[in-house]
Parts: C-alpha cells; structure tokens; sequence
C-alpha cells in the first residue's frame, strides 16, 4: 500500500481540541516510539501508520485524516492501544475519526466499511433490538453488486448461503421481538442512528 | 450454579453450532445458564466503529436487565463481553456507580476455572490423546486489559490448560492473540485472505492439525474461507476449527457432539477419525 504524503503541513487546532477533551489520556502525550504501528497487523492495507495518524490529528491535519483509508482498514483489534505505553487510547481515535468522517460527509476511498456499519445498525434498529445476519447480508450483497456486478463473487456467495442454511446455521426468519423495542427505539433515536 | 446467559445475535444464526454446544456442556459441569431475557444486540463493532453513544447505550441496557436478574452475567462472544465491559467501565466514570454490581464473565474463563478443570479431567471419557492444536484467542476477549480486567492479554493459557486437561496437546505458537481481521471480512475480504493465510501458515509450523477457539467470529472467519484461501494460494489446506466447547463435550461423551461437528465447513470428522477419537 501506498502511504500518503502529508505536504506542506501547516498545524491548525480545531480538530486537536475536540480530540483531546474527548479521551481521558489525550493522545498529545504521544513521545512517537512508534510501538503502536510496530504491532499493528494491518500496516500491509495502510496508507497511513497508526503514528503518523496521531502525530497528524496532533497538528490538525484534519483532511488528510478524514480522507486516508487507514481509519476503515483498521480492524479495531486494538493491539495498539493495549501496547502503548502512555496509555493512549489509539483505535478509539482511529473510531473517533470514522465518526467524524461520517458526521461530515466525507467520502472516503472505503465507503465499503462504512455502508457495511450503517447497514448493521440499522438491521438492528429494523429487527427492533437484534441483529439479523440473514437480512444484513443480502442488503449488503446487493450494494456491492450494484457498484460492482462480479458473477464469481455472487456464486460464491450464494455456495456459503446454501452451506450454511444446509447446517442449520442461516436464520430465515428475523430475530424475536424484543419486549423492549421501544426502548431500543429511543436508544437509537437519542443517538442521531 | 446458575449463571446469566448473553449469547449475542450471531450464535441465534451462524454460531447456532456453538450455541448447541455451548448448552450440551454446561450442565456437565453443573452450571445452568439462565439466557438474559429480552437482551439485545451489543452493536458490535459497527456501532463503536460509526456511533459511540450507540456503542454504549446499547450494551447498557443488558447490563440493566442483568442487574436487575442479579446474577453474574456469562459471554460466548469476544466482541459481546468486550462491549459489555466497555459500557461499564464507561458508566463508571462517568460516576455512575451501579448499585448493584455483576460479574461480567468470558465463557472460556469461566469454564477453565481452576474447580472446573479439576471436575473434567476427572471424569474424561474419550481422552483427546494425539490431537495437536493450537489455541487461538484472537482479539477481544483479552485486549485491551483496561477494559478486560484480563491479566495475561499477550500470552493467555485458559485454552491451553483446558487442551491439557481434556488430554489433548497444546502446541505453543506466537500467533495466539493475533487478528484475524473478522469485523473486515464482509467489505475488505482480501484482507482476510493475508491475516488468516499467516495464521495457517504460523499453526501450521507450529505443528498444528486443527485450531481451537472461543469466539465465533474467529471461527467462522478462519472455517467459512478456508477453502478460498487455499484456492487462492494455491495450497490445500486442512484445518479444522473447533470450539472448545465441542472438544469438552467430545472429551466428557456427549451424545450430540456429532451434531456439532458436522455443521463446520472444514469437517473435523475426518481428523478425528484418523487420531481414533471418533
């Protein structure tokens, strides 16, 4: 993968102050070791490393953030942050900064990521508080055969439908309705989802 | 010993496997599982991915309805118990102390307990003698420990010292807690095909004839691609992935292990056949 270039970096401060109140260890305490890029077992699909994404939310670098693809690619196994010495909590900035991208409008170069996590939540808020797996699928299966028709992928897909329905292990109906949907309703209301 | 049961959205589907074993074991070794009632979904990493104040409302309102039951609270799911742990350790400091505290469990931690293991390796029907694993934790079960409360996130042994106790050999390999990239197999699937590739690869220096896990994404991300990988690398991989429920219920008897077994798409069977343990 190719890293991005950061160019001529000129330090802006709105996006550091947000950032900083939002964790209780601000990421400014970073000393750049770089141990959080030296473990991060998704390096190879990156354009930018873990350190560079906190040395550059430091200094406001906001567009490069919320345009570089490292933010979706990373799989929030959060090796990073177990293994920081500081303490700073850098996949929850990596997920600070999806939601930011998200809240902005910013089209990123994986929107797969991203349509991938709205259509899971809003299953959940459909089948009124549980996950349909079945339903997730086909939608999400759907958009991608629309950006990019692919007859191989979409057999394949089809074989593990049947491999997994054939073990008793595809739900077809959706989940059970919650007594507390409307509960789950407000939950999701609250939260702007 | 009753216990409350969070079992997550995915073992309602395509963890039903895990679940069935999950429910055939526990009363082997006297624990009832009493499922949460109306529990709903955690939001997985979708929600803390793309809305954090979902990410933790959700999760807390399992956390409410097992207060309110009172009983100490048991997760199959890796990414379930972490979510769980990360809406109480957030509710916490935001100084809203519950009054009244549960436990919130990890399946496998809660079954290898020191008097469990004890109980099982006595009463070993079918010894594992010969089956060489490896035991994968994978991410979120242990990490981070700040959120875990866990102590050995780099190097957990539970599944090991579980395999040793069911007779099986635990090999060791550096790959324990690595990822397996599961939250990125819908959308970035050859990214999945790179990490689980190195996890063959690394299980498979390591001595290994099958993998065993804990958590069902890792098993559905190592068992459901196996085949494409191999296609793809041009290489005819084997590799069972087996839950550590099914080899404790294989290992103590348990009728419906079969069962089980049979809904993987990597067959164990045929491994098992081959060690006589079937």
């Amino acid at each position: 993968m190719d890293r991005l270039t950061t160019g001529e970096l000129i330090p802006a401060t709105a996006l550091p102050a947000r950032l900083l109140a939002h964790f209780s260890v601000p990421p400014s305490v970073c000393y750049q070791c770089r141990k959080c890029s030296a473990g991060c077992p998704l390096t190879f699909a990156m354009d930018l490393l873990p350190d560079t994404v906190i040395r550059l939310a430091l200094l406001g670098q906001e567009e490069t953030l919320l345009r570089c693809r490292t933010i979706w690619v990373c799989a929030s196994c959060v090796t990073c942050t177990t293994r920081c010495p500081n303490g700073i909590d850098i996949a929850g900035v990596m997920d600070w900064l999806k939601e930011e991208a998200l809240r902005r409008g910013v089209e990123g170069p994986q929107p797969e990521v991203a349509t991938f996590h709205r259509y899971f939540l809003d299953s959940i808020r459909k089948g009124g508080g549980r996950l349909s797996e079945t339903a997730l699928m086909q939608r999400y299966t759907l958009f991608q055969l629309r950006r990019r028709p692919n007859l191989k992928e979409l057999l394949r897909q089809l074989k593990l439908g049947w491999e997994l329905f054939r073990r008793r292990r595809l739900r077809l109906f959706g989940p059970p309705a919650l007594k507390g949907r409307q509960e789950i309703r407000a939950i999701f209301q609250k939260a702007g989802a | 010993m009753q216990v409350s049961y969070y079992p997550g959205c995915s073992l309602e589907g395509t963890a039903a496997d895990y679940a069935a074993s999950i429910a055939a074991v526990a009363p082997l070794v006297g624990v009832e599982l009493v499922e949460l009632e109306d529990w709903n979904c955690c939001g997985a990493s979708a929600a803390h991915s793309i809305n954090h104040e979902l990410a933790v409302a959700l999760p807390g309102r399992n956390l409410a309805l097992a207060r309110q039951r009172g009983l100490d609270v048991v997760v199959p799911c890796a990414l379930c118990f972490n979510r769980l742990k990360a809406a109480e350790k957030e509710e916490a400091q935001g100084g809203r102390e519950a009054a009244r505290r549960v436990k919130i469990w990890d399946l496998l931690d809660f079954l290898t307990q020191e008097t469990f293991l004890t109980q099982v390796s006595r009463r070993l029907a079918k010894p594992l003698t010969g089956l060489k694993a490896v035991a994968f934790y994978g991410c979120l079960s242990a990490r981070p420990p700040q959120i875990t409360d866990k102590q050995d996130w780099e190097n957990p042994t539970a599944m090991d010292r579980l395999l040793e106790a069911l007779g099986a050999e635990a090999l060791d390999w550096s790959y324990k807690t690595d990822c397996c990239g599961a939250g990125l197999a819908v959308a970035r699937p050859d990214i999945i095909d790179t990490l689980v590739g190195r996890l063959y690869e690394r299980a498979l220096a390591a001595g290994a004839e099958c993998f065993v896990v804990s958590c069902q994404m890792c098993q559905a991300n190592l068992d459901l691609t196996q085949s494409r990988i191999s296609e793809k690398a041009g290489k005819r991989y084997y590799l069972p992935v087996l839950y550590f429920t099914e080899l404790l219920g294989l290992a103590l008897g348990h009728p419906e292990a079969a069962g089980w077994l049979a809904r993987h798409l990597v067959d164990p069977r045929p491994l098992l056949t081959a060690k006589g343990l079937w």
